[in-house]
This record gives C-alpha cells, structure tokens and sequence, in this order.
C-alpha cells in the first residue's frame, strides 16, 4: 500500500482505484479521493513552486481556500490552470502538471528568487511599474525591460492559446430560500424552510453534502454524523420543492437578493457527454437566503511556515478522517485554540503519530488536556514554534518558550524532529457573500474573528458562520435560520443528539510569531510578515492600501487565510486594535469562475445570427459570405479559381458597364407614422424632411447632441403621414433607441408612432447603366421612366405579382433603385430580377464591390462617421439646415468641432502601384522606420476598376487644402511604406452625371 | 437589480438599457445658449445615493423609464413612465 494511506477508514471507495498521471508520472489514488489526497496518498508533498520566490510548496488546506497546491489540468489538448489540487476530483486518466517552476518542479532555476532576498519585496510591481522618477531607467522604459523576465519568472498556470472546445451553458432559477453551504447548518435550514412548503436550493461546493460531518468523527442520534447527514440529504432530495445543486459554488451576492453559481457539472470525469455542458452559470434569485458557509482555518505567522509539510491542522484531520490519510509520520501540532487537539486525537486513531503538542497558551481546558492524552502527548503549553528545517520535505521545528499575553520569547530555541506540522489559528467565518451583499464584518474581540453584523439584504446565517462553532449550534440556528425564512419563529423542539460535547474554540489573540527568516502571511503571492511592516514603514497603511502595495490578498484564493492575519500584523504595526486596522470588502468571485461559464452561449455556436430573406440564393450561387453584426452577408461571389480580389474587381466592373444586384435586406429601416412625423424627422435630421413631397425620398444626416456625426440613409415620404427611415446596418438599434428616446423624453407632445421594420422588407439594389432596361423587363402596374421615376422618386407596382416600392436611389454612383417587398417575397423577386437582368449580364455583387462603389464615390459610411467626426469633416456642412434647430445644432459649432485643422474627408491614390491599408496612417515625411508625425489615416480602400488604380477614402488634418499633395503611407504593421496623393474624396464622376442620367 | 417596469412588471436588469441622468433639463430646442447645452450633454451630478435615471425597457415593451434608486445599494423606490400619456395610451 501507498507510504501514507491507512489501512481502513475514511469514505474513499478503497475497492476502486483510479489512475492519473501528476508531471508525466503514473499513479493511482481510490474514487472519492481529491487529486491532492492522491498526490499525499503517494508520498507527493511537494504540489507547487510558490509564485514569486519560487519556494517548493506542498497542501496547505483540504478545501476551498488552498493557496499553495494550484495544478493545470489538460482535457482533451486544453490546457485549464491555476486549479486548486483540493478540488479536483480524481478520475481515470486525469492529467495534471505542476505550475511555476522550470525546467521541473524539484530542480527550480526560479529558486535563486530566493538569493535575491528582497530583490522582489513588497511593493515590487507598484515600484517598477511607476519607474524610477529620475535618471535613466526613468519612467516605463525600465519596466518594459524587466517586463519579459519578469513575466517568465512570476505569474501562476500557463492560459492556452487554443480556443476552449467545452460547453458552458447559463441557467436563471427563482426560490422562496436559497441555502448557500450543506453542512449541517444547511441541511437542517433547507428542510425547515421546505417542511414548511418554501421551494428551497440547496448549493454544496463539495461533491458531497455534509461539510464538518463528514470527518468530524461524530455520532448524530447514535449515527456516524456523516451517514445522519447523507440520510437529511436524501429526504430533503425526494422532495420536490427542493432542489439539491452539489458541486455548486455561490461566488456572487448581487442586490435584490441575486446570487450567481457556477456548477461543475462534468469536471469529475473524464469526458463530457454529448450535448451536457462542462458548467453551468446559475443565476438565482431568491426571496430569502441562508449563509451556510461555514468558517475557515487560518494559519499562525511565524518563520518557515511555508515548507512542504505544513498544513492547516483541520485539513490534517479531514485527510486522515475522510480521506484516510496521514499528514506524516510524525506530526507535531502548533495551535492558540483547541481545535488542533481534536485533530491531534483523529491523526492518533487513525493510526498516525504525534509527535508534540505546542500552544501558545499557558493553560488549556481539561477537555483538550483529555484529547491530548488521547493522541498520546503532553502538550507544550506556553511555546510557540521559531522555525523550520527542511530538506526534501519538513525535517525539524524549532520551539521556544513563549509568553502570550506579552508576546514574547524566552529561552534557547530547541529542535523537535518531525516530517509534519499542523497548524491553527483559530478560526474565521466566511463572511464574504455577506459582505459582497453590502454588510460590514465586525470584529469580536472575545472571538478573536470578524462576525457578520446585521444583514443588508434578506439573509439569515446559520452555523460556523455566525462564529458558533460546533454540531450542536450548527443545529440548531440551521434550523432557526430555516424557519425564519418561512416566516416561522424559532422551534424549541427537540435537536439531534450529539457525541462528544464540542469543544469552545476560542483562540488566544496570537496571529503572529516573530522571529528570523520568511514568514508567510499569504501564500499564494508571497506575502510575507516583514511586507506587511515595509508597507506600514512606506506610509500604505490603510487596508486597501496594503492589499494594493503588498498583493496581499489579492490572489486567486482571495486571502480566504491571508486575511485576518494580515489586518493583525498591520494593526500591531500601527499600535491600533484589528477593527481599526479594518477589514477590506470582499469582492465577487468567492471562488474563480472560468469566462466560457460567464459567455456561454452568447458565445460561439450558440450566439444568435441573422440571416436576410434571400441568404440561401447567396449560399447556393457560390456567395462567400461574411459576418456584419449579426447579419451574414455575401462578401463576393467568386467564380472558381478567383480571388476575393479579383472577384470584387470584376462585380464592381459590372455595375458600371453594364448592371449588378446586391443584397440591401440589412439596411435599418424604420416605419415613422403620425400626425407630427414631419416635425419630428425636421428636429432628429439636419436637413428638412417636412418639405419632402409624398413619392420622394431624401439623404438624411443625423447628429449626436454634442454635434458629431452619428448616422445617415434615406427616408421615403410615402404618405403626408407615413416615413420609412432607412439606417444603415450597424446602428439601426442605435437609432431606433435614439428616435425612442426623442419621443418619450424630449418630445413627448409629439404624436409619432415608430416601428423597426427591418425584417419586414427584403431589399435588392440594382446598379448600372442598365438598371432601368432590367426594371422595364419585370415590374408590371408601374412605368420605371425617367418622367416617372426620377432620381429620388418612388413608385408602386409589382413583379411576378408580387408588390413591390422602387426608389431610385444610388449609393455606388450609377443610375440605381432599391426594390423593397414583403421579405417572404424576397427570393422570388431576386430571382425575378436576375431573369429581367440575363440579357445584359447581370452580376450579383457582394460587401467588397459594394465597398468599391462607394470608395470611388467618396460616400461616407460607419468608417468615416466613426464617433468623431462632424458633418463638416466629412463635407456634409449642406445638409446642416439653417432654417431650423436640430439635434446637434446647439453644440455643432464649437471652436473645437469648425478648426481648420481637424481630419478631414479626402482621397487618396496610390503612387507606387500598391495596395492601401485601412487604419494606416498618412505622414508628410520620414522613412518606413521612422514615420514623421502623422497627418490623419486611411478609413477604406480598395483597387478600384474605374480608375485602375488602388485608391482610398482618408481622414487627413486639414482635409481640402492638401488636395494635390503627396505624403506618405505608413503601415508598419504591414510592413507598408509609400507615397499616395491627395485627392477629392469625389474621386470618380464628381458631377454625378451617371446617377442622374 | 429588478426593475418594476409598468407595463410588464417586474423584470431583470439585463432587459434594460441605461438611458441617461433623468435629472438633467434639455435646453429649448431652439435655444443657442452654448453654456446651458454643454450643462445639459456633459455636466453629470453622479451622487453617491438617492437619484433619479431614465431606463429604457430595451427588452421588453420599449418604454423609456424614470427610474429613482439609491446609487450605493441599487434599492429602487419609484418607477414610473418617462412619458406619461403612454401609460393612458397603452390603457
Ligand atoms: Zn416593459
């Protein structure tokens, strides 16, 4: 058998065994082991190098606040870090590496941190990352040098570069009572609360229910108190207004009684089924909740507290009662309350030996004198340990007489050989979801631990956490927790009876043992007591302060037992009492939460899409098709063997010879009806609306309040009352919010009715010279002749009878119409169109073509108007209407938004016969390595066939004042560098001859 | 945060968009005064307590919201109808 198992006890499945690989070796550990009780199983106790000097760690905890023993796990090619050893439930072919350390874990070139000293003190990272105020590692530049050593050296697991392949799925659940924690406190509130009709959740973090009750080697009514506990929790499980969620942290205490969860729901075996997700994010509401939440250990400060071989002593009587696992073969206890008796006795029955006893008390109780005696020592009272030797693991401590009430040492300090140290420092209620729920812990000085004050929220605490420690209370203000929540008042009846009596876990107020060497305070980022006072000697003494100076706390274990240590160092560093050090806020997650959990399924596969009316045509004739927002619109339609390129330049060549079709169905549209829509289109557009003539559509602007631009399209005035505002594809949310916004806040009066009609309506564009012949072709009840449908008319009539609206409109600069019919109509118009068009070519064209379109053209869209630009910029000043007030118009004219030199819309060409850049930037001078300053930036660009050059659209200081000049394009992220003109942005057909043709 | 929206009710905070200091006056429409435009786009109380915001029910019946609540706890006391003909309108 393994060096450390015992050979009975414990609730492992000893007939199972499972076998897992920790760095590439083979071992085996029994189901119902964690992968850190396998590893000590094993006779593995180093787990980890410590963050910042490298120091060889082993398990410091058995559960949820382990600082030290983070491993990364791989399933199936992915790489997951930084997961608590105490966790992980062991599975067949589990494999796990051990993080921060290179090239192995045992042989660490890291280590030399050490040396170092205090090479990388407190306040290390705010120091470097300031730099030094003067001379010539000044500023950042020092920083960025020590950047990539540093990030070698520091930091925990390794994140993957590949994608992650789980699922994650998000449920929300409603409850009368939720019951955070499943200890015995838990339990006995959730069947109150649901003996009495609430529908209760339940949430355990642990795979298992039963907290303390599963090693606390009770009887409960004559019943081992793990078996009483499975026992509640299978009654409560048959009830159907419970729901049992194990495995389940609550990590989030929101307002309105909002508590976020995140299930583990396949992290215990080795693969995910088909369809099941890896976690689920809960997110529940409930009326009213029980913290159940128990207390945790907290270490004794003192030098070398750190060494592989040291653990909480709690943790050393949960392996070795439900894990059947021996810390050593000689343990020695270090303790300032009594609970480590109880851990000393478990350790003795379950075959261990402890090697001494040392307390820093001068007396203790008769009931930890017995549990002494019954692990077999005489306890050292009135000692405390100095010191720790350690090779490979933990050899000897060093104790020495110790006076609590002074703090002080006396004496030589002496050795005691042992290969384990259990320690305990009394014990602190986990008070963080009531604080996150906006209650401020207070301390208690008898107690010696932070207490939750009265809730902000609707919670009731019961148990460890209300700092009544021990089953007997667990009990009973679990019960009286449960009822409270019912609405109930507390029950006299009868509780459980419990074996032995508990003990009082009072400590005596010793967090700190002072002396030579490193000692801990927080394991996990290498905080240590020494930190603590160089923050208080630098002035960072207020709590938030010292978490941000020193890191303390600040790690993925949250200092779940860094904490009151620290704020204890801190105030004798300052001569003040604990609660006037403070106590920090905790803050959401309790525990960490993977990001896929939080995205679920607004990520990936499962994010919603949109597709137009007629996307299976663009699928089925070869369409490439691209993402815009949600939509997916064809990017080109390549003809076998050609390129993106190639393709664009032969669709937007069509367009202008002869006619192309393109897929308008994204535009934003939006039906503005009432009495006062003219009125209300006068007030949100810049130019007049309200003069349109009913048959006619306009180019409309809009602004921002602050007088940028926000967005542009065209409304139809289809009846004296009755708009159809087109936006364009990315904003039409943000406008339809905006016109919303306008009518119930601004202008209340207004009598408009407004409907997003975007799905409602497929559009196709028809561009080109022969766009009319192909119109003729197909539509019937209409005539589509220059008389009757000029630039900017609208008609009614239909094709293959099906009704349709033209407007003639043109965005690529051709003479042009927009068909709009039901969207059911959609493809059968398309097609219709296609057919009308077979005689002259027609193309269909895609994103790309259309983007070359309006390059040439110089027409703006999202690129330009980008949230910083105004009309003027972009040389729309005519469309800013003098005669009326518009959105925008009080502000549009500040000094700021009319300078002459702001970036302004213009043109570009490319001198050297090369490709443009979007987002490169344009500079007067220099050379590819050293770009003079730059002058503005390349919106788009494209190679445009009419031109047969490659052009673009810019912003640039000054805009038409440096028509006809030259500057340089500058894209080193492309490797680019090369000389353009500038140009109109008008760059082909400025009179728009062809449009109005 | 549960916002109790009129029309439907109570409902998550993630079915509403934020729309702005409710607080705020907008200048008349046709008004030039510079400085009481630049108060009204730019110049925020943001207080730690008590204030009142327009929430738009984004994800809902779409109606603007006024919204007062406490900024430190997010307790909502009163909800009501931005536009208060629309509430008669809807009935
Ligand atoms: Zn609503």
């Amino acid at each position: 058998m393994s060096p450390r198992r015992s050979t009975s006890g414990g609730l492992i499945d000893r007939t199972r065994t499972v076998r897992f690989t920790f760095d590439g070796e083979n071992l085996s550990g029994h189901a119902g082991d964690t992968l850190a009780s396998a590893l000590l199983a094993n006779g593995v106790s180093l787990m980890g190098r410590s963050f910042k000097y490298h120091r060889p760690r082993g398990v410091f905890s058995a559960g949820v606040d382990e600082p030290n023993a983070l491993v990364t796990l791989l399933r199936g090619g992915v790489r997951e870090p930084n997961i608590p050893a105490t966790q992980i439930e062991i599975y067949d072919g589990l494999r796990a590496e051990s993080q921060n350390r290179f090239p192995s874990l045992a042989w660490d070139l890291g280590a030399v941190n050490q040396l170092g000293g205090r090479l990388i003190g407190a306040g290390f990272y705010y120091k470097t990352f300031m730099g030094p105020v003067i001379g010539p590692l000044k500023g950042t530049r020092f920083w960025m040098m020590c950047e990539h050593f540093i990030r070698r050296a520091a930091g925990l697991g390794r994140a993957d570069y590949e994608a992650d392949p789980s699922r994650y799925e998000r449920v929300n659940a409603f409850c009368d009572v939720l019951v955070v924690g499943g200890g015995i406190a838990g339990l006995m509130a959730a069947e109150a609360a649901a003996k009495a009709g609430k529908r209760v959740i339940l949430a355990e973090q642990e795979p298992v229910t039963g907290g303390f009750a599963r090693w606390s080697g009770e009887t409960n009514e004559g019943k081992q108190a793990h078996e009483w506990a499975s026992n509640l929790t299978a009654r409560l499980a048959s009830l159907d207004n419970v729901r049992l969620l194990t495995r389940t942290a609550v990590w989030g205490y929101y307002d309105g009684n909002t508590l976020a969860a995140l299930e583990r729901v396949h992290d215990h075996v080795a693969r995910t089924p088909k369809g099941h997700p890896r976690q689920r994010h809960w997110t529940i509401r409930a009326t009213d909740v029980v913290l159940a939440t128990g207390a945790l250990e907290r270490p004794i400060v003192f030098p070398g507290n750190d060494r592989p071989g040291v653990m909480l002593a709690g943790a050393a009587r949960r392996y070795a009662a439900e894990f059947g696992i021996l810390p050593g073969n000689r343990t020695i206890f270090f303790t300032n309350n009594d609970s480590a008796y109880e851990a000393a006795a478990t350790i003795k029955r379950a075959g261990g030996h402890v090697a001494a006893i040392v307390d820093v008390r001068a007396r203790i109780s008769s009931a930890a004198s017995e549990l002494a005696t019954a692990a077999g020592v005489s306890p050292l009272t009135g000692h405390a340990i100095v010191g720790t030797k350690c090779g490979k693991t933990l050899s000897r401590v060093f104790v020495q007489a110790y006076d609590a009430a002074s703090g002080t040492l006396s004496g030589d300090a002496r050795p005691l050989e042992c290969d384990s140290l259990a320690v305990s420092g009394g014990w602190q209620p986990v008070l963080h979801l009531a604080s996150q729920a906006g209650a401020k812990p207070v301390w208690d000085e008898e107690k010696q631990a932070f207490l939750p004050p009265e809730p902000t929220q609707r919670w009731a605490g019961a148990g460890a956490f209300l700092g009544t420690f021990g089953t007997v209370d667990a009990l009973g203000s679990g019960r009286d927790a449960g009822l409270k929540c019912a609405g109930k008042r507390p029950s006299r009846g009868k509780l459980p009876e419990i074996a032995p009596e508990p003990l009082d876990l009072t400590p005596a107020p010793v967090l700190e043992i002072r002396g030579k060497g490193k000692a801990f305070v927080d394991f996990q980022h290498d905080v240590i007591a020494d930190d603590v006072r160089l923050a208080h000697r630098e002035g960072f003494v207020s709590v938030e302060h010292l978490k941000r100076y020193t890191t303390l706390g600040m790690a993925t274990d949250q200092g779940k037992t860094s904490n009151v240590p620290g704020l204890a160092i801190m105030a004798a560093a300052r001569g003040i009492t604990i609660p006037e050090a403070g106590t920090t806020r905790f803050r959401p997650p309790y525990s960490p939460v993977a990001i896929g959990a939080m995205a679920a399924e607004r990520y990936g596969d499962l994010k919603p899409e949109r597709y137009t009316p007629i996307h299976d045509w663009h699928v089925d004739h070869g369409a490439e098709m691209t993402p815009a927002g949600l939509w997916h619109r064809p990017l080109v339609y390549a003809a076998a063997g050609e390129t993106v390129e190639q393709a664009y330049i032969r669709e937007a060549a069509a367009v202008r010879r002869s006619v192309g079709i393109v897929d308008v169905s994204t535009l934003g549209k939006i039906a503005v009806k009432g009495p006062d829509a003219a009125t209300f289109l006068d007030r949100v557009y810049t130019n007049t609306f309200s003069t349109l003539k009913v048959g006619k559509a306009r180019y409309g602007l809009m602004l921002r309040e602050d007088g940028i631009a926000f967005d542009d399209g065209t409304t139809w005035r289809l009846g004296e009352t009755d708009f159809l505002m087109t936006t364009t594809t990315a904003n039409a949310g943000a406008v339809m919010q905006h016109l919303e916004y306008c009518l119930d806040i601004l202008w209340p009066e207004l009598k408009v009715h407004l409907t997003s009609v975007t799905d409602q309506w497929a559009g196709a564009a028809i561009a080109g010279p022969k766009a009319r012949a192909v119109l003729e072709r197909c539509v019937t009840g209409t005539r589509v002749d220059n008389e009757t449908l000029p630039f900017m008319g609208i008609v009614h009539g239909e094709i293959e009878g099906a009704p349709v609206m033209i407007c003639r409109l043109s965005f690529s600069g051709e003479l042009a119409y927009e068909v709009y019919c039901a969207a059911g109509y959609g493809t059968l118009i398309w097609e219709a169109l296609m057919e009308a068009g077979e005689p002259f070519d027609i193309t269909p064209y895609g994103m790309e073509a259309l983007g070359a379109l309006r390059i040439e053209k110089g027409h703006v869209t999202g690129a330009e108007i980008d949230g910083r630009t105004t009309a003027r910029d972009l040389y729309l000043d005519w469309m800013l209407s003098k005669k009326k007030p518009f959105i925008g118009s009080g502000l549009m004219d500040r000094p700021a938004l009319i300078d002459k030199n702001r970036l302004r819309l213009v043109g570009v060409i490319s001198l050297d016969g090369q490709k443009l850049g979007g987002g490169a930037h344009l500079v007067e001078r220099g050379t590819p390595d050293e770009p003079g300053e730059s002058i503005g930036h390349v919106t788009a660009f494209c190679y445009s066939p009419a031109l047969q050059k490659y052009i673009g659209l810019a912003l640039v200081r000054g805009g038409k004042a440096r028509h006809g000049t030259r500057a340089y394009l500058s894209d080193p992220l492309r490797k680019r560098f090369g000389q353009v003109e500038i140009v109109s942005h008008h760059l082909f057909d400025p009179d728009g001859e062809r449009m109005h043709g | 945060m549960l916002i109790d929206c009129p029309h439907c009710g109570p409902r998550d905070l993630a079915e509403f968009s934020y729309q702005g200091d409710a607080t705020r006056t907008r200048p008349d429409l046709a008004s030039t005064d510079t400085k009481a435009w630049l108060d009204y786009v730019y110049h925020r109380p943001n207080p730690a307590g008590r204030h009142r915001e327009f929430w738009q029910h984004a994800g809902g019946c779409r109606a603007h919201l006024v919204v007062e609540r406490d900024t430190l706890t997010h307790e909502i006391f009163t909800v009501s109808f931005a536009r208060k003909t629309s509430g008669g309108d809807a009935a």
